[in-house]
């Protein structure tokens, strides 16, 4: 009777727990692959990030820009005639 | 005993397994958490930038087009930028709800108004400077002088027409053309 139950164990649970174990260590293996396009893709969003602080300059030039056009609109404002 | 035995071996090889693949997986995610963390610190003074960029932007646009239609006159001032910008007039101010659909003067015709204000504001604007290229383009007393031979005598009835086939040609024959 033991011999018979071990020969069930052997043919019928050993291999689904073969499989599945198998299964998950595949689906681990996978997600070491995305992890690694991941973390490459958010190396290169820091990497162009790098730029931002260039928007201190633009945004600083933007103000210069601006308060030049107001003096030169102040400027036609009093030379030129109203509609 | 066997079959147990052989079980327990499985389990032992693919959980060993499955425990260096997550422990892969936690090294990867911790150089992944560090690289968003840059991403984040980076990015973290874009939006108050941006919003202020855009904030100036937005002033220096409601300054400039207040000051065209306060100069030109609404239907004027939108046929100028028609006249610039083929279609631009269907879009119309952001301050003036009636641009889009107010009526305008034709682009191949400027009317007597629209053509001191866009010579004022063009070449002949008097802002007392003068041209790189040698004439007095912007000089103030040049300016008033060349507005005023558009109607030396008095204004037309109707709006003059401008353009290489215009009866009337205002340049001067012999105009520095790369001055224009």
């Amino acid at each position: 009777m033991t011999w018979v139950l071990s020969l069930i164990v052997l043919l019928v649970v050993l291999p689904v727990v073969v499989v599945l174990l198998n299964n998950v260590l595949k689906e681990a293996n996978a997600i070491t692959g995305s992890i690694d396009r991941i973390t490459a893709a958010a190396r290169a969003g820091s990497k162009d990030l790098d730029a931002a602080p260039l928007l201190l300059t633009t945004q600083q030039q933007v103000r210069d820009t601006v308060a030049n056009v107001a003096a030169y609109g102040g400027s036609l404002d009093v030379i030129v005639d109203d509609a | 005993m066997v079959a147990v035995v052989l079980i327990v071996l499985a389990l032992v090889y693919f959980l060993v397994s499955v425990i260096f693949a997550l422990q892969k997986i936690t090294k990867g995610l911790d150089e992944t958490i560090g690289a968003v963390t840059e991403i984040i610190t980076k990015s973290e003074p874009v939006n108050a930038i941006v919003d202020d960029i855009n904030a100036n932007l937005d002033a220096a646009v409601d300054a400039l087009e207040g000051l065209l239609v306060k100069k030109a006159g609404l239907p004027e001032a939108m046929g100028l930028v028609d006249g610039l910008y083929p279609g631009a007039k269907a879009e119309g101010l952001r301050n003036f709800p009636d641009s889009a659909t107010v009526k305008s003067p034709r682009i191949g015709e400027v009317y007597t108004r629209g053509t001191l204000t866009l010579a004022r504001l063009g070449r002949e604007a008097p802002i007392a400077a003068l041209s790189p290229n040698g004439p007095a383009l912007r000089d103030a007393r040049y300016g008033s002088a060349t507005s005023r031979t558009l109607y030396p005598i008095e204004r037309p009835g109707r709006s003059p027409i401008i353009g290489t086939n215009a009866p009337t040609q205002y340049e001067a024959p012999d105009a520095d053309p790369s001055a224009v």
